[in-house]
């Protein structure tokens, strides 16, 4: 009897790793058939995949879906003579589960685009799905620069970030402040290593030098251990290469450890979500690097509010972009009459890009969006004067030095 | 000095965080135990009652402005309590059923908790500052410990000794373990035996309740923290033999010490090495190591 109820409990403790919890969009059955002009399924119908439940949601969730419906919204849900529908759903942090429910999206309801992609193997998995089967993923939410390198396709944006961005601006800044040894407390996934990889290599090229590294599982809850690691290191800068909640917990124990005396953090993901939740005593004077802030302009600030309405918090650079991503992939169906994704790819490689999200920005030919980015530095809890009222923008990158130039990168579709 | 290639001061301070890890474990391992050794319930929502107590100290603080000395006292209490009401409403309907029945209710209970608060609160979490007593840190040595981790090891340590002491040495604790054996026989004696469980059941809770205000100060508190630490410290009960008080206790310290170490030497498998073990344990002493065949 007590073996019997030892292993269904050692089942059950193994199936609750896996605890299916499902939020998605209503999800009519669109009807098949060519409409009007060239918009397959008489819909044009978009994806958000992003994580509902785990540690990004706050970031992505449900708030990029409200974004992608806002810029739905603004075209009165109706764009080339067919229906706009906005489809979400969670893909749990399992690039599994992601691919999945990407495959029946494509395969039988007719989704035309997949955005957010939150969490980088689910984006990559997105990546290749979609040259699989010939739709568009405009990846606004997976950060790694693997989707421009050896994961680059024909068939995929990566739209608003990616670690080189957030490793060059976030490296070269401390590096010139004279934070020259680094240690890593890195997540061990892609996302992870990309942001280990590509930061070390600006540490290094900057003449800094990578003292090492230490790797936490996923949703590690304690991180004391990992930062005594890094505290033993005696480096100057400790780079968290991480992101959502194990950002979060990283530096709060990096505070209470008193690491933060002796040495400096630089986080390599942090969005102003995490700086909500951690609050500016534990975080001020951290440097950080963002692709865009709700109160840079009247514009943001606009949309900040739209959104803070709906959500009742502020959007982050990855609600932003989403937004941004499904309202450029909007006009250009417009513009188009199409929406197969190489007549679309074709039309934003030739449009400037403008709404609140970036001005003037441009799709380069490996996929990389080039745009501004921000240098921030989190304000002392005396210099914030209003909710929400984060950040000093330290210094606004322009896209061009802040991604990674074309004839470094790896992709297949560069003519070289 | 070096051991394995890692100066023997790192490797103590890491043995140290191991005991503050394995006191939680120890804590809430000990409160499954209890209620699975006396109700012979698994109570899968047991993550969720931590997360809860973590999150009634923050809305005591938020809403009411008590602090962290009285949500030691009252958010066990009040989870305690809500314990009370889910073994009134809930569970007493399936104490004759198999004990899967007692897995999936409780499992689908946490479930709904955590959505709860998920749509309440967000997933970022909200921060808990250390209470003022307890800030700062002492110098050891080999590391710095700050003081409250200090503070959650002698809490932890206190209260499994307590909970052991009062079952297996004092009346009330033979009276709950005869209960169990043979309700009816000790209802004869006058004891009101329905009570007793409600009573084993919110004092199961409460303690998870009680872990959830000592970490709140620790980890960031968010809808998923109790999931997050649940399937490990399953594990440690199945390790330590279903139901076994000090087993669990031992267990829970042990294997914190055990994942201490394997942060050091081999970062990457410390998510991992505690359900590696649970498998070795599972062959060889199939009852857990503190467990005795039925």
């Amino acid at each position: 009897m007590k073996k019997t109820l030892m292993a269904t409990l050692v089942g059950a403790a193994m199936m609750t790793g896996s605890g299916t919890m499902f939020a998605q969009g209503a999800g009519k059955g669109a009807d098949k058939g060519k409409a009007a002009g060239g918009i397959s399924g008489g819909v044009v119908k978009i994806g958000v995949i992003t994580d509902m439940s785990g540690l990004y949601a706050d970031l992505g969730g449900e708030g990029s879906v409200t974004a992608a419906r806002m810029a739905a919204e603004e075209f009165g849900n109706r764009v080339a003579g067919v229906a706009i529908e906005v489809v979400g759903a969670d893909h749990q942090n399992k690039p599994d589960v992601g691919a999945n429910k990407i495959r029946e999206w494509y395969d039988t309801q007719n989704v035309d685009m997949v955005s957010d992609a939150l969490n980088s193997a689910v984006g990559i998995a997105l990546a290749k799905i979609s040259a699989e089967k010939n739709k568009l993923a405009m990846i606004s939410g997976a950060a790694t620069s693997r989707l421009t390198n050896e994961d680059c396709n024909a068939n995929t944006i990566h739209y608003g970030y990616d670690t080189y961005a957030l490793a060059n601006i976030s490296g070269n800044a401390i590096v010139k402040a004279g934070g020259k040894s680094w240690f890593f407390l890195t997540s061990d996934y892609a996302l992870g290593h990309s942001l280990e990889n590509d930061t070390g290599g600006w540490v290094k090229r900057a003449g800094g030098e990578v003292k090492g590294a230490v790797r936490h599982p996923l949703n590690a809850s304690d991180f004391s251990s990992f930062l005594l690691q890094a505290q033993a290191s005696k480096a100057q800068v400790v780079g968290l290469a991480n992101a959502g909640g194990d950002t979060i917990n990283s530096v709060k124990a990096a505070v209470e450890f008193g690491l933060t005396k002796n040495q400096t953090l630089a986080g390599l993901l942090v969005f102003i979500t995490d700086i909500h939740s951690l609050g500016l005593q534990n975080t001020q004077g951290m440097y950080l690097t963002d692709g865009w802030y709700w109160d840079l302009n009247e514009d943001t600030r606009k949309f900040g509010k739209r959104f803070f309405e709906r959500m009742k918090k502020m959007p982050s650079m990855i609600h932003a972009g989403t937004y941004s991503a499904t309202l450029q992939y909007l006009k250009a169906v417009q513009a188009t009459n199409s929406d197969d994704p190489k007549v679309i790819r074709a039309y934003l490689s030739k449009t400037k890009m403008n709404d609140m999200f970036h001005k003037n920005a441009w799709l380069r030919e490996d996929g990389r969006v080039i745009r501004d980015m921000y240098l921030m530095q989190v304000k002392k809890p005396s210099e914030s004067k209003y909710p929400w009222d984060y950040y000093h923008v330290r210094a606004t990158v322009p896209g061009e030095q802040a991604f990674q130039p074309l004839a470094q990168s790896k992709c297949s579709l560069i003519k070289k | 000095m070096e051991i394995f290639g890692v100066p023997h001061q790192a490797l103590l301070g890491q043995l140290l965080l191991g005991l503050v890890n394995g006191s939680f474990y120890a804590m809430l391992s000990l409160g499954l135990a209890v209620i699975f050794g006396l109700l012979n319930i698994i109570n899968f929502a047991h993550g969720a009652m931590y997360m809860m107590g973590a999150y009634a100290a923050w809305m005591l603080l938020e809403y009411f402005q008590i602090g962290y000395w009285w949500s030691l006292l009252l958010a066990p209490l009040s989870v305690g309590a809500f314990g009370i009401l889910i073994e009134r409403v809930l569970m007493k309907w399936i104490y004759r059923l198999d004990h899967l029945y007692g897995l999936l209710l409780t499992f689908g209970l946490s479930l709904i908790l955590e959505g709860i608060y998920r749509d309440q609160f967000g997933v970022s979490g909200q921060p808990y500052q250390v209470p003022e007593l307890l800030r700062g840190a002492t110098d050891l040595g080999f590391m710095r410990l700050p003081n409250y981790r200090a503070w959650v090891v002698l809490v932890s340590l206190i209260v499994c000794l307590g909970t052991w002491y009062v079952i297996e040495r004092t009346r009330l604790g033979a009276n709950l373990r005869a209960g169990t054996e043979n309700p009816q026989l000790v209802q004869a004696f006058g004891v009101n035996v329905p009570l007793m469980v409600t009573l084993t059941f919110a004092f199961g809770v409460g303690l998870a309740g009680l872990a959830g205000v000592l970490a709140a100060p620790l980890y960031q508190i968010n809808p998923l923290m109790g999931s997050n630490l649940i399937i490990t410290v399953f594990a440690v009960v199945v390790i330590g033999g279903m139901g076994s008080i000090l087993g669990s206790i031992v267990t829970g310290i042990g294997l914190g010490l055990i994942e201490g170490l394997t942060k050091v030497f081999w970062s990457e498998a410390s998510s991992t090495v505690v359900f590696v073990i649970m498998a070795i344990v599972l062959l060889v002493r199939p009852a857990g190591l503190f467990g005795r065949e039925k």
